[in-house]
């Protein structure tokens, strides 16, 4: 009853829906990035919605599967092909299809997107820790010792319960034109030409870009008042802008504290979209109020249970 | 008292407790954080207290920020028990080997080797916050004659257990990790263990710490 590693991936984890409440130790809330893809994963294999997945980056992992009759999805904008008896497939995102003993998946490469997601019928067998199946690399806390999932590991299985199921359901995480944004709470710390840029050029997503963070490059932010302000906590969505002015997006395992200025925080409903954004992509800020920001999450979260109940 | 409350985007409050690092408003913090971790308010997700900042993160999806707000400034925050604040000792190597910075520091703040140590062993600090890593404490305040800035090129790798200064600050690296402070000691007790699922971090803000000398070979007995 296991799944074996043949090749890893760049960043492969397993991954739920986070961790909470321990801010205040130094450890953030981790957890899959791409939160509707999660549930849309969990729902289509008929696991329960906290349940853990497989979370890749760009490159994914090729696994072989070491037990029969096992319902398998990969969910995202993802490459990826299936050996059944010897016959190679081509997969098929957000549809499960169902493997046997020494057959195989590729999952070969995010399409114009950062992250994709694979689990399968019954779960992974492995244990929670404080409450919670998500990795967190930095801190090496979760299932694995914390660590990413490498080449040759064995991942046990749940008994899957379940019968062959076929499911499948229309999603497209689409692109968005703009990342709509809250003023922060250092947003006076910059200049009103910089505050007006911020708003209207193009930010560009760079290769520094991970779990932990997303640095943009473009125009270049002025402050005013102080380049660093005293440390004090962050969260996910915030952007600071450090001496060099190009702002950074803090990401699901960013550090919990922090000393540079936060000019802006994405919004709630907007998550999802900018954490799949690849290097090179080209971003625009939209500034909007904290009224509307509420309205959008209530629209993203009716638009996601949509999406659940038609599977 | 804070001072002010405002919005951080759409599912979180900064509260603003001053803009002065000092043990008074650290301590309105700390109250406030553990207030409001007993009260164990339906909604908050997670309580990010700093020097003189407390961040609540909200599920939007259980309440918004105008209504947690309306609970925030009805909170009576609890008086703390002095007791649960403790104190710490924490043994420090400082040979050569582990003070990576020490003759830097010596020589920018004019003092010798000794002298520089002096105002850090047998010193009470205060532990302001945890965080950035895992279990890393915040300590302060450093005398003013040792107070220097940053590395101007970070070190990429400062070793776990590390003991560094900056400012007024004193820190213990609590994961080998990336790094500014000036590194002047080193210390072999576990500072943060995530195998103790209760009670992971040794220092917690509110507490005072002290650190005393060991030799090498105490270091690494201990480390076993």
């Amino acid at each position: 009853m296991s799944i074996e590693v043949i090749r890893s991936g760049l960043n492969t984890t397993f991954q739920d829906r986070g961790r909470s409440n321990l801010y205040h130790l130094g450890i953030p809330f981790s957890g899959a990035m791409d939160t509707r893809n999660l549930l849309i994963t969990n729902k289509l294999v008929g696991n329960d919605q906290n349940d853990a997945v497989i979370e890749f980056a760009l490159q994914g992992p090729k696994l072989k599967i070491k037990q029969n009759n096992i319902n398998c999805v990969v969910t995202g904008n993802v490459n990826f092909t299936f050996k059944k008896n010897s016959k190679i497939y081509n997969g098929e995102c957000y549809k499960t299809f169902n493997l046997n003993n020494n057959d195989e998946i590729d999952i070969i490469s995010t399409n114009n997107s950062m992250y994709g997601y694979f689990s399968i019928s019954g779960g992974f067998k492995i244990e929670k820790k404080w409450n919670s199946y998500s990795t967190h690399l930095r801190s090496k806390v979760g299932p694995n010792k914390g660590n990413k999932i490498v080449e040759n590991d064995l991942l046990q299985l749940n008994k899957n319960l379940k019968p062959i199921i076929k499911k499948s359901v229309d999603y497209s995480n689409s692109k968005i034109e703009f990342i709509r944004v809250i003023k922060g709470t250092n947003f006076d710390y910059f200049s009103k030409d910089s505050q007006k840029s911020f708003f209207e050029s193009q930010y560009q997503v760079t290769n520094l870009t991970d779990r932990m963070g997303m640095r943009l490059d473009g125009y270049k932010l002025n402050n005013i008042k102080s380049e660093n302000i005293k440390s004090e906590g962050l969260i996910k969505g915030v952007i600071q802008v450090p001496p060099d002015g190009k702002p950074i997006i803090m990401l699901s395992d960013h550090g919990t504290i922090g000393g540079y200025p936060k000019i802006g925080v994405v919004i709630s409903a907007d998550y999802d979209k900018i954490v799949q954004l690849p290097p090179m992509s080209k971003i625009k800020f939209k500034m909007i109020d904290i009224i509307n920001a509420e309205k959008l999450f209530k629209l993203y979260s009716e638009e996601t249970k949509n999406i659940l109940d038609q599977i | 008292m804070i001072k002010n409350i405002s919005n951080l985007g759409d599912s979180s409050i900064y509260c603003d407790f001053g803009s002065e690092v000092n043990k008074d408003i650290n301590h309105e913090v700390i109250k406030y954080f553990k207030t409001l971790t007993s009260k164990n308010i339906k909604g908050i997700t997670n309580l990010a207290p700093s020097y003189n900042k407390l961040i609540i993160t909200f599920d939007l999806s259980v309440i918004n920020y105008k209504e947690l707000v309306e609970k925030i400034i009805n909170l009576k925050p609890d008086k703390i028990n002095e007791t649960v604040s403790k104190r710490k000792i924490i043994p420090i190597c400082i040979d050569e080997e582990f003070a990576l910075d020490i003759e830097r520091v010596s020589k920018n703040t004019n003092l010798n080797i000794k002298e520089v140590y002096k105002h850090i062993l047998n010193k009470d600090f205060y532990c302001y916050m945890t965080g950035f890593v895992a279990g890393m404490p915040f300590l302060g305040d450093t005398n003013k004659n040792i107070r220097l800035e940053r590395l101007k090129t970070p070190r990429v790798k400062v070793p776990k257990g590390s003991v560094g200064i900056t400012e007024q600050f004193c820190n213990i690296y609590t994961y080998e990790s990336p790094g500014g402070w000036n590194i002047i000691g080193n210390t072999p007790v576990k500072v943060f263990d995530k195998n103790n699922d209760q009670d992971p971090i040794l220092i917690k803000p509110g507490d005072s710490v002290q650190f005393y000398e060991i030799t090498k070979n105490e270091f690494y007995k201990i480390k076993e």
